[in-house]
């Protein structure tokens, strides 16, 4: 079966400081993966470039057959709005838009607003009390099921969480944990990035960058059977 | 979710938005003042430029064939011909009617003052005169309308006062004459002497301070000319003169049919002139080269001074808009990022960056120009003492320069919003 999404020698420079460098990566489809490695081992970068924020230096991306290494800034807003959703460590919530409508804007730029389907995807994170609440009145883990509602709302093929639980406290990085350990079940690719190596294991696999390549690669857990079909 | 996300934005930038809306509002106010002064300000300006007299001379078409052919000055009724009286209500019927602002009528000849006297010029015409139009209309004629500037000591004389008259102050000075005196002057040819009585002394420091003026009446009976005028002054409010005009005022013949009836249907002084020789029989209407083309020199400065106050503050504002604006998308950088994140065209980014710039262009704009009105209204009370004409022209003309302000001054910002990455925004790459 073919994968989610294959990096063939990827890199990454700014000006002298290389990144990132032959990255070779395969994700399946229903994988969980994380990415760990110390501040400055180009893990953003990497997540930036699988995300369709950045553009590799050199090197193939392929993401759900399309390789995204070619395509110009129009063709990559397009693959960010129909086939990713994105998870922050900043919440990055528009402050004068209530929980409802910081999910509705996703809707917004893909396809139709549909308020029920936001209802629905904010009840699905525990959120449906507080649909109304502007960011400023939730709780960092609350904005961050919010952020999840968001990046759900559009079905997306592939999650990038960049440091999901790296704001929360211990209850509700428990919560975060447990929805995207939920996600994962019901066949959700995702890639963490993460620096908690209890994150990394609840996912299936880890690769660990070190200096702009992957340093060492090692499964977690074996690859659930629901998530491979998906 | 684009009007809530419109509303969310304006009411959370309120402070700034109020500060665009305000510089649009500045802007606007002034070029509505302005715009509403320059469009009015061509009667205002013309109506005080009267004061410096006629800018037309109509005099008998021989006199002036005279003078193009041998360059004679043989001055009017030289050549034996004159104008006649009746024909002068025509000079208010013509096309431009309105635009005649007075005139007044003169029949000069030579006399001599007292018993074996100077000989002098006297001067007949019309002081203050009412005249009964054809259309029933009254119109103010004479030389009190006419030639403001001139100083009077003592009174005009009354157009039914055969026996009144009005000595230039050079002369009375010279021949000891004061008002309340009596005088008498002998026409060319020693006939029929005439005693008059010194209404007034005029001081105009021309050669009129040499004259005696006396009714239009008194001059025609003295001369043996009745119903006959020898020359009129018309002050006219006119148009800037232009190419066309010029052309026109060589051979209007020589225009196409296009131009011409352009030209006719245009307060030039030369089309004017054109319809007042139609008007008047067997006259020439010459406009008086100098003070028609100052005038045109004036307005155009004036209006011109006020364009320029427009454009300027049409460009401090869209300064003032483009860093209120870029402070904007570098605060809302983030917000900007995540919306492209999420997929975001670049289209709708900046769709929803303008219509908040337009919504505060629209408040400011609608601002700016009811207080413009007020700020003409001051204009013209104390520059010309008289309201200035809301023109609905400057509507459309604002609603267009307020556009292209917002746009001039939104794009650094476009721009800036245009080239952020999300990237760079959200992860500090």
């Amino acid at each position: 079966m073919m994968s989610l999404l294959a990096l063939r020698d990827i890199s990454k420079i700014y000006g002298s400081v290389k990144a990132l460098q032959n990255i070779n990566l395969t994700v399946q489809r229903g994988e969980w993966l994380s990415i760990m490695g110390p501040s400055g081992s180009g893990k953003t970068t990497l997540m930036n470039i699988i995300g369709c924020m950045d553009k590799a230096s050199g090197g193939t991306a392929i993401l759900d057959g399309v390789d995204i290494s070619t395509l110009n800034s129009q063709g990559l807003t397009a693959i960010r709005r129909d086939k990713i959703g994105l998870v922050f460590q900043q919440f990055h919530l528009i402050p004068y838009l209530t929980a409802l409508e910081n999910v509705m804007v996703a809707q917004y730029y893909h396809s139709m607003p549909d308020e029920q389907e936001a209802m629905a995807a904010l009840e699905r994170v525990g959120l449906k009390e507080r649909a109304k609440h502007l960011p400023s009145q939730l709780s960092g883990g609350e904005q961050q099921r919010v952020c999840i509602a968001r990046a759900l709302i559009n079905y997306p093929m592939l999650i990038l969480a960049d440091e999901p639980t790296g704001n929360l406290d211990e209850a509700n990085e428990s919560i975060v944990l447990g929805l995207f350990q939920q996600l994962h079940r019901e066949g959700h690719t995702i890639i963490t990035v993460t620096h908690d190596p209890e994150v990394a294991e609840l996912t299936e696999r880890c690769i660990i960058l070190e200096h702009g390549r992957i340093a060492d690669q090692r499964k977690s857990r074996p690859i659930s059977g629901a998530g491979a079909g998906a | 979710m684009f009007w809530r996300m419109l509303v969310g934005a304006l009411v959370r930038q309120r402070r700034r938005m109020l500060m665009v809306a305000l510089t649009i509002a500045l802007g606007t106010s002034l070029s509505t003042a302005m715009l509403n002064v320059m469009l009015d300000v061509g009667d205002k300006v013309n109506r005080e430029l009267k004061a410096y007299g006629a800018n037309i001379t109509v005099i008998p078409k021989s006199a002036s064939v005279l003078k193009d052919l041998y360059g004679i000055e043989a001055g009017p009724g030289a050549a034996g011909q004159y104008l006649a009286e009746a024909d002068l209500g025509k000079i208010k019927t013509i096309f431009w009617a309105h635009n005649i602002v007075t005139f007044a009528p003169f029949l000069e000849n030579k006399t001599v003052l007292g018993q074996g006297g100077r000989e002098v010029t006297l001067v007949g015409t019309w002081f203050d005169h009412s005249l009964e139009l054809p259309t029933g209309e009254v119109a103010e004629t004479g030389v009190r309308p006419l030639k403001t500037w001139w100083q009077v000591e003592g009174g005009w004389v009354k157009d039914d006062d055969p026996r009144g008259a009005m000595v230039g102050s050079l002369l009375a000075s010279s021949a000891g004459l004061r008002t309340g005196d009596d005088f008498e002057i002998t026409p060319p040819g020693g006939a029929g002497k005439e005693r008059l009585t010194i209404r007034g002394i005029v001081s105009s420091g021309g050669s009129e301070d040499e004259q005696i003026f006396v009714p239009l009446a008194t001059a025609q009976k003295l001369a043996g000319l009745p119903g006959k005028v020898g020359r009129i002054e018309v002050s006219a409010i006119t148009t800037p003169e232009n190419d066309l005009a010029r052309r026109a005022a060589q051979n209007p013949k020589s225009l196409s049919l296009k131009d011409w009836e352009t030209w006719y249907c245009t307060a030039y002084v030369s089309a004017i002139a054109y319809q007042i020789e139609e008007a008047v029989a067997g006259s020439r209407a010459k406009p008086i080269r100098q003070v028609a083309e100052s005038e045109g020199v004036i307005l155009q400065k004036t209006q011109l001074l006020m364009l320029l106050i427009t454009v300027l503050s049409l460009i401090g504002s869209a300064l003032g808009i483009s860093n209120l604006l870029i402070a904007g998308v570098m605060e809302r950088s983030r917000e900007i990022g995540l919306l492209k994140a999420l997929g975001a065209t670049d289209g709708a980014i900046l769709w929803q960056n303008l219509a908040e710039a337009v919504a505060a262009g629209i408040a400011g704009g609608g601002a700016g120009y009811f207080s413009g009105l007020g700020f003409a209204q001051v204009i013209g009370r104390s520059v010309f003492g008289s309201a200035v004409a809301v023109n609905a022209m400057v509507i459309p003309l604002v609603a267009v320069l307020v556009i292209l302000v917002i746009l001039a001054g939104s794009l650094p910002a476009v721009r800036m919003l245009l080239s952020l990455r999300p990237a760079e925004v959200l992860h500090g790459r």
